[in-house]
């Protein structure tokens, strides 16, 4: 494991970069356990101050240190998006290897299921979701609802793997050996999807924090809790691009961009990895 | 010829399926919160002033009714389906008394062309630019293409859209940004109307196309160059058929199976996207229609947006699962 990561990052350079890109966004988050202020307090110090040496990234109308804000901002996001991914891991590796495992009926039944969550356009749900909540809505509960409707495509992979795993000798060697499924799932074709599920869990995360912005972008989550999409939601609410704060906007997007891209990195070279013909192909004749 | 009729009563299950569990996920988002819709309606509607006891009692009456509240859980659900198999959910309560589906239905032509223009644009171009970039390796033009549409790839639309919207509303305002024609324009189709309709339209299909092009740029390029290195490649290139042929009917033609797959798959997510992109630009569509009604509090406009929604994409998936068939001789004879 620490071989192969130590490889990676010598020889694949988008992973090296990924890799570089998330440390510096998880740096900047760690910075918030040091701001000198908490998150929600307004009007601290003077508004609307471009970027300088006392204010690296301006301050907001709100009296607000954007770069203190901000590593709360990318700190929450960060969160959101590895909960939604944990949870919605869990119930994809699940549903992937009890549906590539035992095939027949189950099989057919879990990924008409699965399908359908792949296809029903989520957007909308969520919206209408936060629509009959308002109020009561939090981070949280967006997070788990989100898992539990992100699940479907990785399974769909997880599954197409386990099919694999099942006909080879191992899996019969420990069915005659008295393993019981659950074992044989966990103990034996476990460590087989995990490099998938790596890469995945960068996309899931990605995808998370791509919704999550954009809800809160509209103010449709709960827009006291400071996050990168709620930072934007709050400069639009002050109409911070006409008034001339661009730094308001620039630095969130900016930072988001640098996460979405770093993730997206780790991802690609993750599934090249994983698929040795892609990886010949890299190296060349 | 026995598979084709399999083939499409599968997929005719699985669009009953997707429809069917896309209401209930609806249907139990709405009922299952401890939000009472006509209460959070009544409070909007007295904020201001004061009403009376008997007025409130009414209005509960009637707003009960209209969203098909009565009655225990059981009546409500099968309410519920009625109400979605004749497609009425009633009139809109921020544009009273204009039913829900005539709003849809005015909104809905703008989200179908967009969406329609930008992914078929996005889908060919994608693939066609994945797929020689598959085939000649070596191509420095390119690689450079192939570069860029991954750096936008990951990007959500949202962040896409706002950053075309900064770009072409403040820093180089050539484009329009707003609205889906030119403000007070009489929709005559005539020449200017056309054009207006068209100039709106480039900033929303840019921005889809900017995150959808990635996407089909990388899974042609790693088909493609799996492919070239099959046998039957490499003895047509012996045989010296023209590398113009191979590309097309040997190479590309193989590898469009798993991207019409592919397509159909990401449906959902691309709808997603038009729906957001609409808002950032104000364009009429569903998008701009579904945000504002939560803005206004429109409990029956927000259910009917996303009723349609789901039944719209699971209709779009199964057209282009029907014409999958036409792609791939398997389906047929299997």
């Amino acid at each position: 494991m620490g071989r192969t990561l130590r490889d990676l990052v010598r020889f694949n350079r988008q992973f090296a970069s990924g890799v570089i890109l998330l440390a510096v966004v998880a740096a900047f988050s760690c910075l918030s356990f040091f701001s000198p202020y908490p998150p929600n307090d307004s009007f601290v110090v003077p508004p609307d101050v471009p970027p300088s040496w006392a204010y690296p990234m301006g301050t907001t109308s709100r009296g607000q240190d954007l770069f203190w804000l901000l590593s709360f901002a990318i700190r929450n996001t960060l969160l959101f998006g590895i909960t939604v991914a944990v949870i919605s891991r869990v119930l994809a590796l699940v549903i992937g290897l009890v549906a590539g495992y035992s095939g027949g009926l189950l099989d057919r039944a879990l990924m008409s299921i699965n399908d359908t969550f792949i296809v029903i356009p989520l957007f909308p749900i969520l919206v209408l979701f936060y629509f009959v909540m308002r109020e009561h809505m939090s981070w949280g509960l967006l997070a788990l609802m989100m898992a539990c409707l992100g699940w479907a495509y990785d399974a769909r992979l997880i599954r197409s793997v386990a099919m694999s795993l099942r006909t080879r000798e191992f899996t019969e060697t420990g069915i005659f050996s008295g393993m019981s499924t659950r074992q044989i799932l966990v103990e034996e074709h476990l460590p087989y999807v995990l490099p998938i599920v790596f890469s995945t869990t960068m996309n899931n995360i990605n995808w998370s924090i791509g919704l999550e912005v954009t809800l809160s972008v509209l103010g449709f989550t709960d827009i006291n809790t400071p996050t990168i999409g709620v930072l934007i939601y709050w400069a639009n609410q002050h109409t911070a691009l006409v008034a001339g704060i661009w730094w308001w906007i620039f630095f969130p997007v900016a930072l988001v961009v640098i996460t979405f891209i770093g993730l997206f990195l780790l991802a690609v070279s993750m599934n090249e990895h994983i698929d040795p013909r892609s990886r010949l192909g890299r190296t060349g004749p | 010829m026995n598979g084709y009729p399999v083939y499409l009563l599968t997929r005719l299950g699985q669009f009953a399926l997707v429809v069917f569990i896309g209401i209930n996920i609806a249907f139990i988002v709405t009922h299952a919160t401890p939000i009472d819709p006509v209460e959070q309606s009544i409070a909007a509607a007295t904020q201001y002033g004061s009403t009376s006891p008997e007025a409130i009692a009414l209005m509960r009456q009637s707003l009960k009714e209209l969203y098909g509240l009565e009655g225990g859980p059981i009546d409500q659900y099968f309410a519920f389906w009625r109400r979605v198999a004749v497609g009425n959910f009633g009139p809109s309560l921020s544009a009273f008394p204009t039913p829900v589906s005539v709003l849809i239905g005015r909104a809905l032509p703008w989200t179908v062309s967009l969406l329609v223009v930008s992914t078929l644009l996005t889908w060919v171009l994608g693939n066609l630019l994945g797929g020689l970039a598959g085939y000649y390796r070596q191509s420095r033009t390119l690689r450079l293409g192939g570069l860029l549409a991954m750096a936008f790839h990951p990007i959500p639309y949202y962040i896409v859209a706002f950053m075309l919207l900064i770009v072409f509303g403040y820093l180089w305002p050539v484009l329009p940004i707003s609205g889906g024609y030119k403000m007070n324009m009489p929709r005559d189709w005539s020449w200017p109307f056309i054009a207006s309709l068209l100039t709106h339209s480039i900033l929303p299909i840019l921005s889809l196309a900017l995150v959808g092009l990635g996407g089909w740029f990388m899974g042609m390029r790693s088909l493609v160059s799996n492919i070239v290195t099959e046998d039957y490649v490499v003895y047509a290139e012996l045989g010296g058929v023209e590398r113009r042929r191979i590309l097309a009917s040997y190479v590309m033609r193989n590898a469009l199976v798993p991207q019409v797959t592919g397509l159909a798959m990401s449906i959902g997510a691309i709808f997603n996207g038009a729906i957001i992109t609409e808002q950032v630009f104000g364009y009429p569509g569903v998008g701009t229609l579904l945000v504002s009604a939560v803005y206004a509090g429109d409990y029956s406009l927000v259910l009917g947006i996303t009723t349609v929604s789901i039944v719209a994409v699971s209709l779009a998936v199964l057209l282009i699962d029907l014409l999958h068939p036409l792609l791939d001789p398997r389906v047929r004879a299997r």
